[in-house]
């Protein structure tokens, strides 16, 4: 509490004091952010705010909170959301078997005291914590990255429940009391969109929507992720990968895809994109059976000889 | 800073975007930690903190350009004049003024000022009087649109079920720590969510206003409702019929609109909500009704072919189409003669009776190839 409160929610890497330096940053961590994405993680380190990304799947939402996590030199605490998620799921369950067993042996031994018992009952030791308790709990020099992921799969409830974590960064066990956070996470929250996230929990956050990257963007991602991939093949897949986006396909690829794709193709030993090899490889980067009908109709020799580029990139 | 940022959230407040006090506080904060006299730090640092939605981001760049290059950077224009409004189209959602008149020099609708609800129940919505609209108003306000049931995952206490050991134990307490009676808990049943695909094309007018205004007293009742209009492109109105004025709210829905009684490109437009909606969640499991007349301008392989994907997501499909009230009527026309055979109910949606019909039908959704 001897920290002035405006230094005690941010939690820029030291060194950082631009967005610039964080893009940076983000780079010597193999992720390539633009301008925006950078601004973003930026303003949501150094304001304290979580950050709330969308965008179509594959994109890298939550390769962002993995990166966080190494640059800041943090743990990665997760929770994915599914239908259904409840509080004992996401932040806390008492440990009842052993609970129940320390009911039996207080009894065994003469345990008397039956309000001693039940105290010792609803002690921390019996707290089972899930992701949310542990990054509130969490100690350390640097708050942890706290990674909502898929929030668009929970319901109305959860989100609830959310938007009062997200405000105080505290939560309260009614046995146990009120658990606050020493220093509020650094929340990064996804959503793909299923399902119209409600207003008040998005406007606790600062947003970011995350678009393909550009051509010249991507090819510098496979090469950084995929080191092993030349800078040909890398400039054909990404070419490639471009092309489909363009084609209405019911799942068009994104940069996971473009990765696993590059990836397929560097286990066979390939070093050029020709028909045989694409054909062979189409299923780690189309995954519907129409997209790749589709594919394959529009020719698949047309998405070899492409050069990438076209009008995307200044 | 301060003052620049109260003026820009105001231009964007027009042009329809929900800019909050709080969030314009965030904004001036986050221009601090950027530099103000630089274009794009100051495009970023709004659209980060003003926008919420990937449809806010064109409505939010149209703004930007405006405001902060005439000059609003700079020095803050406390009343920007320029109106970025979504274009309103007069001809609203209430039937084209000509209708109207029509209608009241009409001998039948200056005489049926105020039918009997019977009569009222049977009548073709095309025939309806303003006056009666008002009066559909009230019917619809005991009628709801509320999905089949479905098992949910969240639990809920049960006399029988899962082991709910939290309870048990709390039992235990009273009894020394005996667990005497187990506890159990089981999955909650929970309507399922409705999707309403509603055809706004010319012809379906009288009919798609009875429908909204159907759709709009469910919305508030706080039903797990989505709704999009369809017609040259897809547009989502779930946001706009939350109003809770309905008046109001189909307004709003008629501005948000912008090819309300243009043509209808059916299969496009079910494409596109599959492609952005759909497939991602919201079709799946959903009790999807389709409001239209299945006329369609595009080409008719196209909508077999989405209305097939639709059905692999959907839990039903539900067709409501007032043509089908017409005698005679066989659905032989291009676009609906392709849906059928993924259509599980087949509607007419004319009048207040088969809308009850509907909400049934909604609600059950368990016979296939109905």
């Amino acid at each position: 509490m001897n920290n002035a409160s405006g230094e005690r929610r941010g939690a820029l890497p030291s060194g950082v004091s631009h967005f610039g330096e964080m893009g940076v940053r983000l780079r010597e961590h193999d992720y390539l952010a633009d301008e925006g994405l950078s601004t973003a993680i930026f303003l949501s380190l150094k304001l304290g705010r979580p950050l709330f990304l969308e965008g179509e799947a594959g994109v890298g939402k939550t390769e962002v909170a993995k990166v966080l996590s190494r640059i800041l030199d943090t743990p990665l605490i997760r929770l994915q959301c599914y239908e259904g998620i409840d509080v004992y799921q996401a932040v806390y369950e008492w440990d009842y078997a052993r609970q129940l067993l320390h009911i039996r042996a207080a009894e065994a031994f003469g345990g008397e005291d039956r309000e001693r018992v039940e105290r010792d009952l609803y002690d921390r030791e019996f707290l089972v914590s899930r992701p949310l308790l542990q990054a509130l709990e969490h100690r350390g020099p640097m708050p942890p990255v706290l990674l909502i992921d898929e929030v668009d799969r929970s319901d109305d409830e959860f989100e609830a429940f959310l938007l009062e974590i997200l405000s105080d960064f505290a939560v309260t066990i009614p046995e146990l009391g009120t658990i606050m956070a020493e220093r509020p996470p650094v929340a990064i929250l996804t959503s793909n969109r299923t399902r119209e996230v409600h207003d008040a929990l998005k406007r606790r956050c600062l947003y970011h929507y995350i678009e393909h990257p550009s051509f010249e963007r991507e090819v510098e991602i496979v090469r950084l992720r995929v080191p092993d991939a030349e800078e040909n093949l890398a400039r054909q897949v990404a070419a490639a990968t471009e092309k489909m986006r363009t084609m209405d396909l019911y799942k068009p690829p994104g940069v996971a895809e473009t990765l696993d794709w590059t990836e397929a193709l560097v286990a066979l030993g390939a070093r050029e994109l020709d028909e045989q090899i694409v054909e062979a490889t189409l299923g780690s980067v189309l995954k519907y059976r129409e997209d790749q009908q589709r594919a394959a109709n529009a020719g698949l020799a047309a998405l070899v000889s492409g050069v990438g580029g076209a009008g995307r990139d200044a | 800073m301060l003052d620049a940022a109260v003026a820009f959230g105001r231009v964007l407040r027009g042009a329809g975007l929900r800019v909050g006090t709080d969030r314009l506080v965030e904004f001036a904060r986050a221009i601090e930690e950027m530099d103000p006299s630089r274009r794009d730090d100051v495009y970023w640092s709004g659209r980060i903190t003003l926008t919420s939605r990937p449809e806010d981001i064109e409505v939010y760049d149209r703004a930007f350009e405006l405001f902060w290059e005439t000059g609003g950077g700079a020095k803050a224009r406390p009343r920007p004049k320029v109106s970025l409004s979504v274009p309103q189209p007069d001809r609203s959602v209430m039937p084209p003024k000509k209708t109207v008149e029509k209608n009241e020099s009409g001998e039948e609708a200056v005489r049926l000022r105020y039918s009997p609800v019977e009569v009222l129940r049977r009548k073709d919505f095309a025939l309806y009087s303003p006056e009666e609209f008002a009066e559909l108003q009230r019917l619809l306000a005991d009628l709801r649109l509320s999905g089949a049931l479905r098992r949910s995952r969240r639990l809920e206490p049960a006399p029988r079920g899962r082991n709910d050991p939290r309870r048990t134990l709390r039992g235990a307490m009273r009894t020394g720590g005996e667990a005497v009676r187990h506890r159990f808990r089981k999955a909650r049943v929970q309507p399922r969510r409705v999707v309403l695909l509603c055809d706004v094309s010319g012809s379906m007018a009288p009919y798609s206003r009875a429908l909204l205004r159907f759709l709009h007293a469910s919305v508030v009742a706080g039903g797990r409702l989505e709704a999009f209009s369809i017609g040259t492109r897809l547009t989502r109105i779930t946001r706009e019929l939350t109003t809770r004025d309905p008046d109001r709210a189909l307004r709003q829905t008629a501005g948000a609109v912008q090819d309300i009684s243009g043509g209808t490109r059916l299969g496009d437009a079910i494409k596109e909500f599959v492609d952005r909606w759909g497939q991602r969640g919201m079709a799946r499991g959903a009790v999807v009704v389709i409001f239209s007349d299945g006329w369609d301008r595009g080409d008719v392989s196209v909508l077999a072919e989405q209305m097939q994907r639709l059905g692999r997501l959907a839990y039903r499909i539900v067709w409501v189409n007032p043509l089908k009230a017409s005698p005679g009527y066989k659905p032989l026309a291009g676009g609906m003669a392709a849906a059928l055979p993924h259509v599980d109910v087949f509607l007419s949606g004319h009048n207040f009776e088969s809308l009850e019909e509907l909400a049934r039908a909604v609600a059950a959704a368990t016979e296939r190839g109905g």
